[in-house]
Parts: C-alpha cells; sequence; structure tokens
C-alpha cells in the first residue's frame, strides 16, 4: 500500500491552526471601538434617507457586529481547547 | 380611562388565552421528570439553537424594555438610545465568556453561578453574596413587568382604581404562577415563540405604518429639536453625554449576562455551540430595539403628548404612556390588541424566567447550602417551585401596594449591584489568582460605593458626576463602583495571599471550561 503524504501532517498544522485561530477573536474588539467612541458619530450628517449619522451608524453597527461574530465563530470552529 | 376599547380587549384575552394553555401543555414539551430541579429549572439542559433564540429573545427584551426605552428617548432624547450600543457590544462578550461558564457548569452540575463560585473558591461565604445579589437585584425586575402589564391594561379602557383596577394584574399573575409551577422553565420558553413572533410583527408594521402617517422618516426626524436629537456635547470642564453614554452601555453589557435570568437561559442550552450561534443571531433583537427606541421620537412627531384623549393617561403613567398612546393613536383596535398582547405576554415570558432563576438561586445557594444539605432531589425541586411562587407573590405586591417609583430605583440600584459580581462569576473562568476573601471585600466595597453614588443622585439615575481635578466626568455608577471592587479585590489579593491566608480547593479542573 502506498502511502501518500498528507497536506500537512497533524503536528504541523496544529500549534499553527491554533495560534491563527486566535488572532480572528481580536476581530471582536471592533464592536467595541465602533459604538463606544462616542464622538465619532454625534452628528446628523452624513444623513441616510433622512435619518441623522447617530442613528443609522448605530443601527450599522448591529449588522457589521453580528457578520463579525459569525465569521468569528466560523474561523474558530475547530480551535479544540486555545483561546475559549 | 374614558372608554372600553372592547376589540382591543377582546384580542389580548383571546392571544393571553392561548398563551395560557401554552404555559400548561409545555410540561409535556421535550419530556422531563420535574421533579428534579434540573428538569424544571433549566428545562434538562434541552434547547437548541433556535429555541434558545426566542427563549433569551423573550428573557432579554422585556416589557418594560419597550415601554421603558422609548418613554426615555420621548423624554430625554438621544441618551435614551444607549439600548442600542449596549445590546450591541454585550453579544462579543456572551460569544467569548459564557460557553466557558457553560462548560464548567455543566461539567460539574452547576445550575447558578453562586453554585459555580461555591466550586470554584470553596467559599460558601462569597457564594452567599453573589446569591442574594442575584435575588435582590431580579426582584424589583419582575415588579416592573408587572408595571407593563398594566400600563397596556389601563391603556384599553380597564378601570385603574382600586380592586377592579388591580383584578387583571392578579388574574394574570395567577395564570403565570401556576404554569410556572407545573412547566417550570418549558412554559416560558414556548410562550417566548408567540411573543417574540408578536414583537417583531408588531414593531416591522409599526416602523413602516407610522412614519407613513407622518409623511416619512426625514419628516419625522426634522420634527425633533436638535438638543433632543443628539447627546449634548462635552463642555470644557465636563465630558458631558459623551461618558454617560458610552459608560451606560459598556457598564451595562457587563452586568446583563450576571443577572440570574441570562444564566439561566444560558445553562438551558443544549451545548456550547448553541451560546454562539446565539451571539451572532441575537443581535436581530437588537435591531428591533432600536427601532422601538424610535417609537418614542415617533411620539413626539405626533404629538401624542399633546392629545387630549391621551391626557389622562399620560397623567397616570407619565412617559411609561408613551407607546401605548402612539399605537392607539397610529392603529385600528384590532391592531391594537394584538400589539399590547405581545406587550402583555412579554411581560410573563421574563417574569416567569426571573422567578425561577430566582428560586434556582435561593433553592441552591441558600436552603440546600444552609438549612437541608441532603434534601432528596424532589424536595429541592418543590422547594423551587414554592419559591417561585413566592417571589411572584412578593412581585405583586410590591406593584399594587407601593408606588411605581420604589420599583424603578431599586431597578436602577439592582444593576449597580449585579455588576459587583463580575469579579467572583467572570474573572474567575479565567484565573483562580483573586482569593476568595479578597473577592468578598472588594464586592462589598462595590456594593457601598455604589449605593452611595446612587443615592447622592437622590435614587433618581445612575450616571455618576465623578470630579477629577475640576475635570467632570459623569460615568454610570456601576462601572466606577466596580473598578473600586476590582482595585480592592486586587490589592487584597496580594495582602492575603502573601499572609498566607487560606485560599480552600478548587472543584474545577481547567478541562471543565472547554468541554
Amino acid at each position: 500500500m502506498v502511502r501518500q503524504p498528507d497536506s500537512g501532517t497533524r503536528s504541523d498544522t496544529g500549534p499553527r491552526r491554533r495560534k491563527a485561530s486566535r488572532a480572528w477573536y481580536l476581530l471582536l474588539l471592533a464592536p467595541f471601538v465602533g459604538v463606544l467612541w462616542v464622538p465619532f458619530f454625534n452628528s446628523i450628517e452624513p444623513s441616510w434617507a433622512g435619518i441623522p449619522f447617530f442613528y443609522w451608524y448605530q443601527f450599522l453597527w448591529v449588522l457589521i457586529s453580528s457578520a463579525i461574530t459569525l465569521i468569528v465563530y466560523f474561523a474558530t470552529k475547530d480551535d479544540p481547547a486555545g483561546g475559549e | 380611562m374614558a372608554h372600553l376599547n372592547w376589540v382591543a380587549l377582546a384580542i389580548f384575552v383571546l392571544l393571553f388565552g392561548f398563551v395560557t394553555w401554552l404555559g400548561f401543555i409545555a410540561a409535556r414539551w421535550r419530556k422531563g421528570d420535574l421533579d428534579l430541579l434540573h428538569e424544571w429549572g433549566l428545562a434538562g439542559g434541552r434547547f437548541g439553537t433556535v429555541v434558545t433564540w426566542f427563549l433569551l429573545g423573550g428573557d432579554l427584551y422585556t416589557a418594560y424594555t419597550f415601554i421603558a426605552v422609548p418613554a426615555l428617548v420621548f423624554g430625554a432624547g438621544a441618551i435614551g438610545f444607549f439600548a442600542l450600543p449596549y445590546t450591541i457590544v454585550v453579544y462579543p462578550i456572551v460569544f467569548v465568556v459564557f460557553p466557558r461558564l457553560y462548560s464548567v457548569c455543566k461539567h460539574n452540575g452547576y445550575i447558578t453561578a453562586a453554585d459555580f463560585v461555591r466550586g470554584r473558591y470553596d467559599s460558601s461565604g462569597l457564594a452567599l453574596a453573589i446569591a442574594v445579589t442575584g435575588v435582590v437585584a431580579t426582584m424589583p425586575y419582575i415588579a416592573l413587568q408587572l408595571v407593563g402589564l398594566q400600563v397596556v391594561i389601563g391603556a384599553m379602557g380597564l378601570p385603574t382604581g382600586g380592586f377592579m383596577g388591580d383584578l387583571p394584574l392578579i388574574i394574570a399573575f395567577v395564570i403565570l404562577a401556576a404554569f410556572t409551577y407545573t412547566s417550570g422553565l418549558r412554559a416560558p420558553a414556548s410562550i417566548a415563540i408567540v411573543k417574540d413572533v408578536l414583537i417583531y410583527l408588531t414593531i416591522i408594521i409599526a416602523v413602516i405604518v407610522i412614519p407613513t402617517q407622518l409623511g416619512g422618516y426625514a419628516k419625522m426626524f426634522s420634527a425633533i429639536p436638535e438638543s433632543k436629537l443628539l447627546l449634548a456635547p462635552p463642555t470644557g470642564a465636563s465630558f458631558g453625554a459623551y461618558s454617560a453614554y458610552a459608560t451606560l452601555a459598556f457598564g451595562s453589557a457587563l452586568a446583563l449576562f450576571l443577572y440570574p435570568h441570562s444564566m439561566t437561559g444560558v445553562l438551558s442550552s443544549s451545548s456550547r455551540t448553541v451560546i454562539k450561534r446565539n451571539a451572532a443571531f441575537l443581535p436581530a433583537y437588537s435591531f428591533l430595539l432600536g427601532l422601538i427606541a424610535l417609537l418614542g421620537y415617533m411620539a413626539i412627531a405626533a404629538g401624542v403628548d399633546k392629545l387630549p384623549e391621551f391626557a389622562a393617561g399620560f397623567k397616570q403613567y407619565g412617559t411609561s404612556f408613551t407607546v401605548p398612546a402612539l399605537f392607539l393613536h397610529a392603529f385600528p383596535s384590532w391592531f391594537v390588541g394584538i400589539a399590547f398582547a405581545a406587550i402583555g405576554i412579554g411581560a410573563l415570558v421574563p417574569a416567569a424566567i426571573m422567578s425561577i432563576a430566582t428560586a434556582n438561586l435561593f433553592t441552591r445557594n441558600v436552603y440546600k447550602e444552609y438549612f437541608r444539605p441532603d434534601c432528596t432531589p424532589k424536595q429541592e425541586a418543590t422547594m423551587a417551585k414554592v419559591v417561585s411562587l413566592v417571589v411572584k407573590v412578593g412581585a405583586l405586591a410590591f406593584v399594587i401596594f407601593l408606588p411605581l417609583q420604589y420599583a424603578i430605583q431599586l431597578q436602577l440600584l439592582g444593576g449597580v449591584w449585579m455588576s459587583q459580581t463580575l469579579p467572583a462569576v467572570l474573572i474567575s473562568l479565567y484565573t483562580r489568582w483573586l482569593h476568595r476573601t479578597a473577592l468578598l471585600i472588594g464586592w462589598i466595597a462595590g456594593i457601598v460605593s455604589g449605593t452611595w453614588m446612587v443615592s447622592t443622585l437622590g435614587f433618581k439615575g445612575s450616571v455618576y458626576p465623578l470630579s477629577l481635578d475640576g475635570l467632570t466626568v459623569p460615568g454610570y455608577a456601576a462601572l466606577y463602583a466596580l473598578a473600586i471592587n476590582l482595585i480592592v479585590s486586587v490589592v487584597l489579593t496580594w495582602v492575603f495571599n502573601g499572609l498566607g491566608v487560606g485560599r480552600g480547593r478548587d472543584a474545577t479542573e481547567s478541562h471543565h471550561y472547554h468541554v
């Protein structure tokens, strides 16, 4: 039986993959910066469809942070123990 | 109220009847032995992603939320919108931190946060502090749900004074108490599905129909004075509304999942994956909450507070009457019935879960810990059922006999107190370095300082103007108290570790946090 080499042995991709996984969690800091830095968005302009910036910006961050959480969820799905 | 809104009332009663039936048959859903506390109080931990989404949604976004957030926006403007950033930043925290809590609790059979603290630190005193905080902070919250129910009942034209006025509330309470007793957590979980569907329906229609009536979103926003529409920018001497807004959002986010009812919702999930997925999907409710907040502005633009037919309502309920008035003004009676049922049912779900969570805490961490360590599982479950009843009776009595102000003030303090359990509950998930006695003293420091800060505000608000060398930083008192709590905990940990004061035995192991 001919043994085919793996695309990478387990011990090879293991720690490297775990390290890459951990970095994904940093993405989760984005919502904090986005909606807690108040001076940035406390204005009416640029308004959209008559809605002041202050409001549509925060609504947008609901969608962005939800998307970020999903991305991090899929990216760290195989992360066995590290980083959780 | 001038006249009785028959159509709205009929629909309201119909929907209420439906969820009552649902609450009772829920006992048979995903069947389990309801004489076990784990089954009654956590539904056996069987809830998958979708059910958990409905349950937590119904749990966290309560009738009080739907009444109070628009009321705040209506009265104070942009600052009321902090509910949105608050419910945005809470979910990354849930995603990262709560799977760990879930795993360690499942592995060790813990059903409350105090159980975890007890196991981690081998300190029944610290666990008791956590349990008592949870119980005391949740009680006014239950009362406020009943208040939310009271407002919509009054808005339908039912008499509000005397015994006749309290009767609908008592009836609703009896129904709530009965199905909670029989079905435990399965009852609010099943009803939450109905409630959330109704709420989404109501709000989506409201935010399309009402602005259309007002002539469009642009027109609606232009009717709001700029002083309300935006936060007041900082002056030279004070960070003003900016720091208040950010700290209210951040501080509230830290505390939300520490509340017993959030903990119960999380621990009833079937796996840590369910929690992570919900961290991504629950923000749908945050979007909804933002839309609900905008109802406050729609009410201003529609001028409902100036309409004579609502004068009595505003007089009786203050700004809490904002949403009922707006709906009565904008919608036909049958839709008002649906909307009010959504809010009313939206009171039942969290009230049920909060009373179950409180019962879990008392039964495990007071009754079993101090009074009957060798009670049988059936005795434990029965005790919890009785306690949940007592808690609800207490909340009802509070609402009927005491002025509304008290419940609101206690709820304000409750938020400050709940935050003080963060070091013992959340930091402990990552390290056991903090000393148990230091944590207890830190908790006391946080409670005392937080309560003092709120008292200086006359118990009317929770934004404390911290004075730093001439500069004023208004911030959420809970966050300042938490800072004091952490400093005390860290400093005393150094001291106690140095002195070799006993640290007790850790019942958990590192792999428990990942299972």
